[in-house]
């Protein structure tokens, strides 16, 4: 049997509800749920809003090169993530917070775009942070 | 965002989505909203069609809601500011505007009367191309609406102009009375699902969440003690486009760039792909190597929308939680938690949180719009911010008692040229934009199967006069070329699009619009001029 997760579409920014239905760990259909601004409706690119999930072509794992030359080799989230700190240490250490940029995501959950800009100001000190609401 | 702050004091959607269907008059400027925002479309469709409202539509092109509108003001490119400043002229010599608000709620109005003087009817169809009988007939509409509402969308902003645009959209909107009421104001249409949420959450690089000024001591002061840090900047960043800039200058060096893929998404992708691969690191966390990922030194695996927990906010200001539904995809991971853990490694304790609810409540705790607001709180409708404190129902239209700002504040503006008109070296003029079926880059959309079935391939839209001229047959490739870069495309001749100008969608990495578009940059947003430049077709 199917399990239904309330949610909200990841397209446009009009807010449409949407009811995922979970099979097997995969979520399988998408339906417009009842309430909301949307009224039990979705367009077609909500109604296939499932498609990319579990699409082949998702990054799965951690990827790192040493140089842009060079293929990427998976790595692990610890190797990633110690190779951006000792990078961004470098980089501060030579030409200080404003030499270091943030893009942040308008696909992203508010908690995420937090996150981010908290990082630059509070832990970086640069004032360079932005995102796509310009585009 | 800036030109609806510095009118009103505050850049978001002014009203509610539900409301647009009980405006007399809708005035839809720049906004393919049936192909763009379909769910809000339908209830502008349902206006006209169920209960009797009036829609005038502003586009250079005979974009879906053409065909339910009143009237079809179908200016040249660019020339927005001139239609509306026209509007406003025949509004204001017919005294149709609404005397009483603009006496007790607004100031300046003295200076735009005088500007918008010169805006005759006569002058406004030699700028625009828009007949002096439709304007005059669209002025009379809108200035006797009791309720008028203006929706805009990318068509306005993405140029030079976009702010005065947008500034002259509320000019006309305080002159008529038509802010702070029901089914009314001015509308912008935020393209992505999490714009406004972004920019709620201070991912700008002037304030910090909730728009609080990052120049404003006391707002430093407030964060350094919440954020337990001494190394808040003390003044404003660079926006995204200035950065690429300040990339090939040497002055950054290191970039970290969450789910967003500017190779596609911005203008002239050459210099965007030099820049990135200029930088001394680059880190790009996403679901798909995009584009841009496949610039970077380390890629990390996101989360999708269907594996976390969160919110996303609307464009009409509403905070709706969205649900995990299942586990990320083999190692991928939650960009919040990702930050959380490189803040504990560069030695900073106070991003430890537990689960997206901890970092709610904080956001809560330091956004004044967003005090009122809570999980528990969400599990109904979602709540329209401003919601300053837990009792409080939320905020369906905005500037209801006075503007954030005080009074609204009229700014004239003039028309500006487009920055690239054709000439005869490049005689057509490009407009980009979107189609129903694709999203922005088409990382999400053409991985679905089913949209692709409907839009598999890019395809420029001609009319069919040009297409004659240039001996274009239906579905031939064409190539078109800019002074930034040229690509190859197939035809599709229609009437949809008018003579001397060409529309091309920008979902398409082998055929990417951005290779061909402007980079200039609308001094006050610094939004780049997207929309329109001047090409050549050959066939």
């Amino acid at each position: 049997m199917f399990r239904e997760v309330q949610t909200v579409c990841p397209f446009c920014g009009v807010g449409c509800r949407m009811t995922l239905r979970v099979l097997g760990g995969r979520v399988e259909w998408v339906y417009p749920a009842e309430v909301g601004v949307n009224e039990g409706k979705l367009c077609i690119k909500g109604w296939c809003a499932h498609e990319f999930i579990h699409h082949p072509d998702r990054l799965a794992r951690p990827l790192l090169r040493e140089d842009r030359g060079k293929e990427f080799e998976v790595g692990s989230w610890d190797l990633a993530l110690s190779r951006i700190q000792q990078s961004l240490s470098v980089v501060l250490e030579e030409t200080g917070p404003e030499s270091v940029a943030f893009l942040s995501s308008a696909k992203c959950t508010n908690e995420d775009n937090y996150a981010l800009q908290k990082f630059a100001r509070a832990v970086v000190g640069t004032p360079h942070i932005d995102h796509c609401a310009r585009l | 965002m800036v030109g609806l702050t510095t009118a009103f004091g505050s850049g978001a959607m002014t009203n509610s989505i539900a409301e647009l269907e009980d405006a007399d008059v809708l005035l839809v400027v720049g906004s393919n909203t049936t192909e763009q925002h379909p769910l809000i479309g339908r209830r502008i469709l349902r206006a006209v069609r169920d209960k009797d409202r009036t829609l005038i539509v502003v586009d250079p092109r005979r974009i879906d809601l053409v065909e339910f509108a009143r009237l079809h003001l179908q200016n040249y490119p660019g020339t927005d500011i001139a239609v509306i400043n026209g509007l406003l002229h025949v509004i204001l010599r017919e005294g149709m505007e609404d005397v009483d608000f603009i006496q007790d709620r607004t100031e300046g109005f003295a200076e735009l009367r005088e500007m918008v003087m010169a805006y005759t009817p006569e002058r406004v169809e030699e700028i625009s191309g828009v007949s002096v009988d439709r304007l005059v007939e669209a002025a009379h509409l809108f200035g006797h609406a009791k309720r008028g509402a203006i929706v805009y969308a990318m068509g306005v902003t993405q140029h030079v102009s976009g702010t005065d645009t947008v500034l002259a959209l509320a000019n006309l909107a305080m002159a008529t009375g038509n802010v702070g009421r029901r089914s009314t104001g001015v509308n912008p249409l935020r393209g992505q699902n999490n714009v406004q949420g972004a920019c709620d959450m201070g991912c700008l690089p002037n304030v910090y969440p909730g728009y609080q000024d990052v120049e404003d001591p006391d707002v430093r002061a407030f964060f350094q003690k919440a954020w337990e840090t001494d190394r808040l900047p003390a003044t404003s960043g660079l926006t995204l486009c200035e950065m690429t800039d300040a990339i090939l200058e040497g002055k950054i060096r290191w970039l970290f760039i969450m789910g967003e893929n500017p190779v596609l998404s911005d203008p002239d992708s050459e210099h965007v792909r030099k820049a990135l691969d200029k930088l001394d690191f680059l880190v790009v966390q996403d679901i798909f190597l995009s584009e841009t990922a496949q610039m970077a030194h380390v890629v990390l695996p996101g989360a999708s929308f269907a594996e976390k927990d969160g919110t996303f906010t609307s464009t009409e200001r509403r905070v709706q939680r969205i649900r995990k539904a299942v586990e990320p995809l083999g190692m991928a991971r939650s960009e919040w938690r990702v930050i959380g853990e490189l803040a504990r490694r560069m030695g900073y304790s106070r991003m430890n949180w537990k689960s997206p609810q901890e970092v709610f409540r904080e956001i809560a705790r330091v956004t004044p719009i967003y005090r009122g607001i809570s999980y528990e709180r969400l599990e109904g409708e979602g709540i329209q911010w401003p919601c300053p404190h837990e009792t409080h129902p939320g905020t369906p239209f905005l500037h209801k008692e006075g503007f954030a700002r005080g009074r609204g504040r009229f700014v004239p503006v003039e028309a500006v040229p487009l920055v690239e008109p054709p000439d005869e070296a490049y005689p057509m003029t490009l407009i980009t934009g979107r189609i129903l079926f694709h999203f922005h880059t088409g990382t999400l959309t053409r991985r679905s199967p089913t949209l692709n079935a409907q839009a598999e391939e890019a395809f420029v839209e001609i009319n069919p006069r040009d297409a004659a001229i240039l001996g274009v047959r239906q579905g031939q490739m064409v190539k078109l070329k800019s002074r930034r870069g040229s690509l190859r495309v197939k035809a599709h001749i229609t009437d949809r699009i008018p003579q001397n100008m060409v529309f091309l969608p920008f979902h398409f990495a082998e055929a990417a619009a951005n290779r061909l578009t402007l980079r200039q940059l609308d001094p006050k947003s610094k939004i780049p001029e997207l929309k329109a430049c001047a090409v050549r077709v050959d066939a």
